[in-house]
């Protein structure tokens, strides 16, 4: 199982580096307001509470 | 607001975080951790979020947008890897007792000194503009709430002893110097520092949050409403995209890669994720807990700086919307709890990283400076006049300080803070490829660590902190605009002439590029000494290592009074009785009696030293005490000796494999034989049934035309037909009786009642009995018998069998029109020698070695089927094998035919003569 998590959490760090840098980062580069906020103000924020809950749940302790 | 009502809360605000530290230690001393948990663990490493985040941030957004979160993304996404990375970092140095990056990365590369140094002139000179930019956030923080502005923006110009900056640094100072040197623990840690510092995390959070809410739900009517008007406003619409902002994306990467390294490799950061943790159990929990810190923290920095910008003229600096923000807006209070919390990252990032500092520079530089001039003096108590190590770390925090009071003066204030604050992450990102080659790359050296950290500092140096000097004035600015020594690809803002990136990308891109080339290609082209080589094992196969202790390799030897006296100098009385104590109870030795330390217990005490010293410096101080003795002839000729029983073990092994080998084909040939014999007993049984069947199917039919027709038939016939049954009864019983004669002689049951025979008599005996069949078939018999005895020793019923046996099969085989059998005995010396001989048509060459074995049968075109059993002969070998005799078959030189010669063993002629009568 320490293996997976392993794998998982490299996966997850590939994953989130390429939705945080440039070039996928351009796409939300866009002077413009999504429901009341700048888009890539909702883009950091919602990205970064994607990291953190998919961190939470892949290091969660599993009652075996 | 009063400059006492201030400084009264700051006081009051530092004595409640010693009231922590005061606490939590008291608690640890009695064995109750408050810092042993996750959370406090996630939270103490907050103290990433310094000054910089509380004011900088806002300040940098004003101007640049969403790019302040680049320094905040970076550490959430290395987060995913820590449970590898971190993990593997906390586990090295607590076996090897590891208490600063600089100590990490020294011990990674053989304990060199050389990088210890190095790594700590980079860090201390890298992060002093770090440090300035604390001071000066507390020294603004105290002037705006004041109303002293002017002074602030005064920078150099202001008399020093004016300037509230020297008064934040001396109180700063005096804080770091109770906090961080208290006491001096072995390990390094400090509990109640942990604590106060995860407390200010708290307080930092809470305090902005306060801002934040009040700007965004007071000020303005929520999110939406900020957003929206700061969407309209011209002073604050391009703000919201990168594009509009001017941000290239190779700065938005690199300062993602940037703040990625910064988070493991910061001194202070170090300190506390590796240093101070307790377990690594403590994680995966910080993991999650740790972004969600930061994300919560930065969620209203956007919308403080929008209202700052929208709400102020530009001749407000933006790094104070915070403070200035409730200030203006009718909450003064606010703004106080906002400095206290701005006040409480800037001390807890000082206390941190000034402390993990001096921990580096006493054990780095001083200690090893003062033992090598020491032993200069050729003073033999070395380790005198060093001094309390406490003192050399207070000495080196206040110098720090006031390197940093001093670069604020001269530079500081010309640029925001966070400009300044990535000079520092730039410098410390030098340490990058050393730290990750040194954990997964074994083949990385010492050398190639040295020299591309060396060339990547100067670098940074050159293009960073240089002109920042230079342009305040200090330094002659012409290398600015035309390159050093007027060459124009050497200019700092656009090295080889590389030009369109802003400064910090700049810098970092060519210095990490450089760094990391010359540290693979110098690693790759050089070879490691041994010493090297095991750290580096033990860094990168650090799960090999479960004790953690190190091998000795070195041959070294101390007095135990001199072990003692170091580590009480530096450690403490009580700590060196108790280090000796632990590893008499390790050992289960008394070392009462003995004089002299042997090697086990010197790496042991330098593990011990080096925790509070530092790998480096320990191994000199314990080099000035031990004689490190050459290996002697006798230890090599030892070694070689090792080498040689290895060696020799493995022609045994070879030789052994050879045996298997051979013992595998005999195996193999034994398989084979039983396979033939398997199958010889097959086509036996075969032949014996068929044999047993013929004389049982002649026998029933003429017992059935017996039994029907004993009326009517004649006389003579049924004479003749009971006569035939009579012989095929006899044949079967004859049959039966071989095959149980070759039962008893295979099992080897028989015992063998031997007794003096006449051979000549015996002959005679068994031609008797056979002399009608010969005259039945009218085959002539030969007897060659001579007059005088020939005794032997043998069993008589087995004689008398072998010679029917040779008889009858001569008999089977003669020439069937004109059968010719010859049988004669005569005496050779020692030997009796008979014969038997047949006019058939002899045995074939190839056939004479097989003969006598068991189940042969000799099958030709010529003769048809078999006419015996196959164990006539066979049986015959047997008895006169075990009659110490040999038997062998020629064909007849004469006439054609089969010759079968017997020779036995004559009886000892001096032996008693029974008489010939005796036999029957």
């Amino acid at each position: 199982m320490a293996s997976d998590r392993r794998s998982t959490l490299v996966f997850v760090f590939i994953l989130f580096a390429l939705l945080l840098t440039y070039p996928i980062m351009g796409i939300v580069d866009e002077s413009k307001l999504v429901w009341g906020m700048p888009l890539q103000f909702f883009y950091f924020f919602f990205i970064w509470m994607a990291l953190i809950v998919v961190v939470a749940l892949v290091v969660r302790k599993r009652k075996n | 607001m009063g400059l006492s009502l201030v400084v009264g809360c700051s006081l009051l605000y530092i004595a409640l975080l010693f009231l922590v530290a005061w606490r939590v230690d008291r608690r640890a001393d009695r064995g109750a951790s408050v810092v042993n948990n996750p959370y406090v663990y996630a939270l103490s490493l907050a103290v990433y979020c310094t000054a910089w985040t509380f004011f900088g941030s806002v300040g940098r957004a004003a101007t640049g947008g969403l790019i302040f979160l680049g320094v905040y993304l970076g550490p959430t996404l290395l987060a995913p890897l820590w449970y590898m990375v971190l993990r593997k970092m906390i586990v090295i140095s607590k076996n090897l007792r590891i208490t600063s990056i600089a100590d990490f990365i020294s011990s990674r590369y053989g304990k060199s000194s050389i990088l210890a140094v190095l790594v700590t002139i980079i860090a201390v000179l890298g992060i002093v503009p770090y440090i300035s930019i604390q001071l000066r956030a507390v020294t603004f923080g105290i002037n705006t709430l004041t109303g002293m502005q002017d002074q602030a923006a005064g920078g150099a110009h202001t008399p020093f002893y004016l300037d509230a900056g020297l008064y934040v640094t001396v109180a700063m100072a005096f804080f770091t110097v109770l906090f961080g040197t208290r006491k001096l623990d072995p390990n390094e840690r400090h509990e109640g520092l942990v604590a106060a510092v995860a407390f200010e995390s708290l307080i930092k959070l809470l305090a902005f949050f306060a801002v934040g809410i009040f700007v965004t739900f007071y000020l303005y009517d929520g999110f939406e409403d900020l957003f929206r008007q700061a969407y309209q406003h011209p002073q604050t619409a391009a703000l919201f995209s990168f594009k509009s902002v001017g941000v290239s994306p190779l700065a938005w990467n690199m300062l993602m890669m940037l703040s990625l390294f910064a988070i493991v490799l910061l001194p202070r950061q170090f300190h506390i994720s590796v240093v101070e943790n307790s377990t690594p159990r403590h994680i995966p929990t910080a993991m999650w807990v740790f972004p969600l810190y930061l994300l919560l923290i930065n969620i209203f920095v956007f919308p403080v700086a929008l209202a700052g910008k929208m709400l102020f003229d530009p001749s407000v600096i933006p790094d104070t919307y915070v403070l200035n923000l409730p200030l203006k807006f009718g909450a003064p209070w606010l703004a106080l709890a906002a400095f206290i919390g701005g006040f409480s990252a800037a001390t807890s990032m000082i206390v941190v990283e000034t402390t993990a500092l001096s921990i580096m520079f006493s054990n780095h530089v001083v200690v090893p400076l003062l033992i090598r001039a020491n032993r200069l003096e050729g003073n033999t108590d070395l380790v005198s006049g060093i001094g309390r190590l406490l003192d050399i770390r207070r000495l080196s925090i206040l110098f720090m300080l006031f390197l940093a009071f001093g670069y604020q003066k001269l530079v500081g204030s010309t640029y925001d803070l966070v400009s300044v604050g990535l000079i520092s992450f730039t410098a410390v990102a030098q340490l990058a490829p050393a730290v990750i080659g040194g954990m997964y790359w074994k083949r990385a050296t010492e050398q190639g660590a040295i020299v591309g950290m060396l060339v990547g500092f100067l670098i940074w140096a050159y293009c960073l902190p240089l002109p920042s000097i230079a342009s305040a004035g200090y330094l002659p600015s012409g290398f600015l605009d035309h390159g050093l020594f007027g060459l124009s690809f050497l200019k700092p803002g656009a090295l080889f002439g590389l030009s369109g990136l802003d400064p910090v990308t700049h810098a970092a891109f060519w210095s990490l590029l450089f760094n990391g080339w010359i540290f693979a290609i110098i690693s790759i082209n050089t070879r490691p000494n041994t010493l090297n080589l095991t750290q580096a094992d033990l860094f990168v196969n650090i799960h090999k290592y479960n004790s953690g202790q190190e091998w000795d390799i070195l041959k070294r030897e101390a007095k135990i009074a001199d072990l003692q006296q170091i580590l009480t100098r530096f450690l403490s009385e009580s700590r060196s009785a108790a280090i000796l104590k632990e590893f008499e109870t390790i050992q289960g030795i008394s070392l009462a009696h003995q004089k002299i330390a042997q090697a086990d217990l010197i790496s042991f005490a330098e593990t011990h030293l080096a925790g509070a010293v530092g790998a480096a410096t320990a191994r000199i101080i314990i080099e000035s005490i031990t004689k490190e003795e050459p290996i002697s002839i006798e230890e090599v000729m030892r070694i070689l000796e090792q080498t040689k029983e290895a060696v020799d073990y493995s022609r045994v092994v070879e030789a052994k494999n050879k045996q298997l080998e051979a013992l595998t084909d005999q195996l193999t040939l034994a398989n084979d034989q039983l396979k033939t014999l398997d199958r010889m007993k097959a086509d036996f049984i075969t032949t014996v049934t068929h044999e047993l069947r013929t004389p049982v199917t002649s026998i029933k039919a003429l017992s059935k035309i017996l039994l029907d027709y004993r009326t009517e038939l004649p006389e003579d016939k049924s004479t003749a037909y009971l006569q035939i049954l009579v012989a095929e009864s006899e044949r079967i019983s004859r049959l039966i009786n071989q095959v149980l004669d070759l039962e008893k002689l295979q099992s080897g049951t028989s015992e063998l009642q031997q007794e003096k025979l006449d051979l000549g008599a015996l002959l005679q005996h068994a031609i008797d009995t056979m002399d009608h069949l010969f005259q039945n078939q009218q085959v002539t018999l030969k007897v060659l018998l001579p007059e005088i005895p020939v005794y032997i020793l043998g069993n008589k019923d087995q004689m008398l069998q072998v010679a029917v046996n040779l008889l009858s099969n001569a008999l089977k085989f003669c020439d069937p029109a004109a059968g010719e059998v010859e049988i004669g005995l005569t005496q050779v010396p020692l030997t009796a020698l008979w014969w038997v001989q047949d006019n058939g048509p002899g045995i074939a060459q190839a056939a004479q070695s097989i003969i006598f074995d068991k189940f042969t049968q000799l099958n030709s075109p010529e003769l048809g089927k078999p006419k015996g059993t196959g164990l006539g002969l066979f049986i015959s070998k047997t008895i006169v094998v075990q009659h110490e005799g040999t038997i062998r078959v020629t064909n007849a030189l004469v006439r054609k035919g089969a010759r079968f010669e017997i020779r036995l063993p004559l009886l000892n002629p001096a032996s008693k003569s029974p008489k010939r009568e005796d036999f029957y």
